[in-house]
């Protein structure tokens, strides 16, 4: 079974985001990348399903700055072929244009089973899953959080709101939306991670130039304002306290 | 009759016995004696599957995959016990214990609680997974204000290692203050390596993460390396421990004191500042990595002897005997883990024993502590009244 992972790295949000000159993306001069928390259950569940079946995991991701580390952690964990794409990625890619060029990558590699994250907090024009099971033809089931393989097929679960799960069978190819990984993204000692650093390689493949076509288009991006009906209450936890108290009593709570 | 080699591929145990040889004084695991002090006097030895004694006695006996297949060698909280009550001086901590988690850490089996602090290490350079760019935030506001080597680029005569919770932890940050306070009433020429710094290691390696402890090595060794300082200071026993004894062989060799150290070097000049009276009783615990590790047992009682109106008292363990707080070897991330297996905290042990000898105050020498002793005063009931206080906090009250 040959199981392609695509992931990518997003904004860490560890590190205070601003928006740059133009009003309409984040600044990237001070952005740290990480691994989208969603795209590593995916590598998670490809490496949990190679362990059960043998499968071949294909790790593959856009070329940008920080991605070796997360190719070289994942082969750690038991990827068996590392792939980055280059592109042009500066001028703002959507998941529109990358689905598209993307497919014609993944098509080539003749996949059984693709698995990606469901979302990614800073997907702008929807998830890349489904777009990306709809130009390579596949179906496409999202919200998934086990995965069984069964002959040419696969029984998975999915998660619906309100506590219910499904259990669905489908034909391979497919392309799954990972939620949750059957177990915790494993750990990998770093020694182990500085060792694939040494002795794997990863691939270079060109994407096309991209085209956004049916992608919207970002016409502001702000911190969120504080609406004229907020009334904040002071920074000092004695006077917010007080306040608190005078407002309860206005409400005829206290 | 001839007889012939026969072929032996070495088992798991044979090869993970050969490997503790590499361990400084490694040859002496065959010395063993098996007299079990070391499994008595571990704060968990009475609840792991195989505590250190019968570890042992598994490498002996070919059967150390057993002690490979259980979790409870992460109870251990490296705190040195065995290996200082040990009559044949065999390393248990740096050798087996420490071997050990490596090798559990290798096969994927760790607590997930330690995992995210070590990622958090390997990704921000401190385990709490702060922003290491936040990681002098707590300067701010200080008068004078803290030398940033980064920003200044004048030689010092100190380079203060401030470590990971007293950049970050709240409770820790005011010991942190505290000993800038009292820097600067020295008149010491200082600076800090704010966001440049990472996160010492220490407890990572003896945590099992090897590899991660080399390249947190690697990247302050080049920070150190770029700035002019006499030596480094440090309030964290943890930071000096490395410092000290395992960074030099990794090619990153500097002078190095605990903050203790320093200040009892200038107990000349300190004592007539501290007018205030501090009128308490007041019991010290020795850090693990402190004293019965490094030896420094003195320094600190010194430093609390010169507080006007101070009582000092001993703890029915002190000095060498001192009790753990828990926190180290990764017990400071496996709290959990470690509750769900004990269903008790070392922190509270000692709290107790703190109360016993009527100490209004516990001064400490440790960043882990205040936040794990103030944690066990709340669940004690009898230590309502007890006050957690690092010493240089006592020594900046004392400054008036």
């Amino acid at each position: 079974m040959n199981i392609i992972v695509p992931v990518k790295l997003v904004p860490d949000l560890v590190e205070e985001l601003s928006i740059d000159a133009s009003g309409t993306a984040l600044d990237t001069a001070w952005l740290r990348m990480i691994v989208n928390e969603f795209d590593d259950h995916a590598i998670e569940q490809a490496i949990i399903l190679k362990e059960q079946t043998g499968a071949n995991v294909t790790v593959l991701s856009a070329n940008i700055e920080g991605i070796d580390d997360l190719l070289f952690t994942a082969a750690a964990k038991g990827a068996d072929r590392l792939i980055k794409l280059n592109g042009d990625f500066e001028s703002g890619v959507n998941n529109h244009a990358l689905a598209r060029e993307m497919a014609t990558i993944i098509r080539a590699l003749k996949p059984d089973l693709i698995l990606t994250g469901v979302q990614a907090h800073n997907d702008l024009d929807g998830s890349i899953g489904p777009q990306l099971a709809e130009y390579l033809g596949i179906p496409y089931i999202g919200y998934v959080s086990g995965v069984k393989v069964n002959g040419d097929k696969v029984n998975v679960r999915k998660e619906y709101p309100g506590g219910l799960i499904g259990e669905i069978q489908v034909s391979l190819p497919a392309l799954l939306g990972i939620q949750a990984a059957e177990q915790p993204p494993r750990y990998v000692a770093i020694s182990k991670v500085r060792q694939m650093m040494k002795t794997v390689n990863i691939e270079e493949q060109d994407l096309a130039i991209f085209d956004s076509l049916g992608a919207p288009t970002v016409n502001r991006m702000f911190v969120a304002e504080a609406a004229e009906r907020a009334s904040m209450l002071s920074e000092n936890a004695d006077e917010a306290a007080g306040q608190l108290i005078n407002i309860f009593k206005e409400l005829g709570t206290l | 009759m001839a007889t012939t080699a026969i072929s032996h591929t070495p088992s798991f145990s044979e090869t993970f016995f050969s490997s503790l040889y590499q361990v400084e004084n490694g040859e002496r695991f065959r010395t063993c004696l098996q007299c079990g002090s070391c499994s008595g006097v571990c704060p968990f030895g009475y609840l792991m599957d195989f505590p250190p004694g019968r570890m042992i006695a598994g490498l002996r006996a070919d059967e150390f995959n057993l002690v490979m297949e259980t979790d409870t060698v992460w109870m251990c909280v490296s705190c040195y016990a065995c290996a200082q009550i040990c009559p044949s001086k065999i390393p248990i901590t740096a050798g087996l214990m420490t071997r050990t988690k490596e090798e559990l850490l290798l096969a994927g089996n760790v607590p997930s609680e330690l995992q995210s602090a070590l990622e958090n290490s390997q990704r921000y350079g401190n385990p709490m997974g702060e922003s290491p760019r936040k990681r002098a935030d707590w300067t701010l506001g200080i008068e004078p204000q803290i030398t940033l080597l980064g920003k200044e680029r004048l030689p010092v005569d100190v380079l203060w290692f401030v470590g990971d919770y007293p950049s970050y932890h709240p409770r820790v940050q005011s010991v942190a203050k505290s000993l800038a306070k009292v820097l600067n009433a020295l008149g010491i020429n200082f600076g800090i390596l704010g966001p440049e710094e990472n996160s010492d290691g220490d407890t990572q390696r003896l945590a099992g993460e090897r590899g991660l402890f080399e390249m947190l090595v690697e990247k302050n060794g080049r920070i150190f390396n770029k700035y002019q300082f006499g030596k480094i200071i440090t309030s964290d026993p943890h930071a000096y421990n490395a410092l000290k004894n395992e960074y030099p062989a990794l090619g990153v060799s500097y002078p190095v004191q605990h903050s203790t150290q320093f200040l009892a070097e200038h107990i000349d000049q300190l004592k007539p500042l501290l007018k205030k009276e501090i009128q308490a009783t007041v019991t010290y615990h020795d850090p693990c990595y402190l004293g019965r590790v490094n030896g420094v047992f003195d320094e600190p009682r010194l430093l609390l002897g010169a507080i006007p109106g101070l009582k000092l008292v001993e703890m029915a363990h002190n000095h060498s005997s001192s009790l753990c707080c828990g926190g180290g070897g990764g017990g400071m991330w496996l709290d959990g883990f470690q509750w769900e297996k004990a269903h008790a905290r070392l922190s509270e042990w000692r709290v107790h024993e703190a109360v016993d000898i009527g100490a209004n105050i516990l001064a400490v020498a440790c960043p882990y502590e205040p936040p794990r002793f103030e944690d066990a005063v709340k669940t004690i009931q009898q230590a309502e009244q007890l006050v957690v206080k690092d010493i240089v906090e006592l020594l900046a009250e004392a400054l008036g």
